[in-house]
């Protein structure tokens, strides 16, 4: 399994702050952000963003970063801290 | 020191931790607090929200890269998370370096970075609901230059 997190403006948009979905080969970030964006038009909607950040195990990636099982990956928009 | 907490600080306590060492001649700090941000809509707080484990691995990092540029010997970060309301303390940065411009520079690079790089986020709480804050360019343009400058 892999552990999905959502933080912030997308935690509200989605009503989840987390969800497990299926390892499977070869999966990329690009690949999972299409397999969420697939549930419905919200999820379309807000996992289609432009200004979509991506981490797997608590790292900054880019969209071709590869995904295993027992990775964490997290969604959020940019940071707004301090 | 890195500490993220719901809890306020007490700056005088947090510098007394700091320039507790004779090595250093220079002692630095910075105080973030809630403002009110902006177009009028009456902020009344902020809501701030983390993702707890990166968090603190990002601001290790960040102290690292400083500690990589400038000599310093102590270093001190808190960021508050959770409700806070108008004019209270969310971040504070300290450090501490045998030289002065040393330690301006660091507290300056860790705020910026921080703020770029780690995983918070602000819901503004104003008479008309709560809104969360968008980026600024701005802070991404900071902190691109230190890097430029810093690669130089």
């Amino acid at each position: 399994m892999i552990k999905v997190l959502f933080f912030a403006r997308l935690r509200e948009q989605l009503s989840t702050d987390s969800l497990q979905i299926l390892a499977s080969e070869n999966m990329t970030t690009e690949l999972i952000r299409q397999q969420l964006a697939n549930t419905d038009d919200l999820w379309a909607k807000v996992m289609s963003a432009d200004s979509l950040l991506v981490a797997v195990n608590q790292q900054i990636t880019d969209w071709s970063h590869s995904v295993n099982a027992g990775d964490e990956v997290a969604f959020f928009p940019p940071v707004t801290g301090g | 020191m890195i500490n993220v907490q719901q809890n306020d600080f007490i700056v005088a306590d947090e510098y007394q931790k700091l320039a507790d060492d004779n090595q250093d001649g220079a002692v630095v700090t910075f105080v973030g607090k809630v403002r009110d941000f902006n177009e009028g809509l009456g902020v009344q707080g902020l809501s701030l929200e983390h993702y707890p484990g990166m968090t603190e691995k990002v601001l290790s990092e960040i102290e690292a890269e400083a500690r990589d540029h400038w000599p310093l010997n102590k270093v001190t970060i808190i960021h508050r998370v959770g409700d806070l309301t108008l004019g209270e303390q969310i971040v504070f940065i300290g450090v501490t370096s045998p030289h002065r411009r040393a330690a301006f520079a660091a507290c300056e690079f860790l705020i910026d970075f921080l703020k770029t790089k780690a995983p918070f986020w602000k819901k503004e709480l104003t008479s008309e609901g709560s809104k969360w804050l968008e980026a600024k360019a701005s802070d991404s343009k900071i902190s691109q230059q230190w890097s430029t400058k810093l690669t130089n």
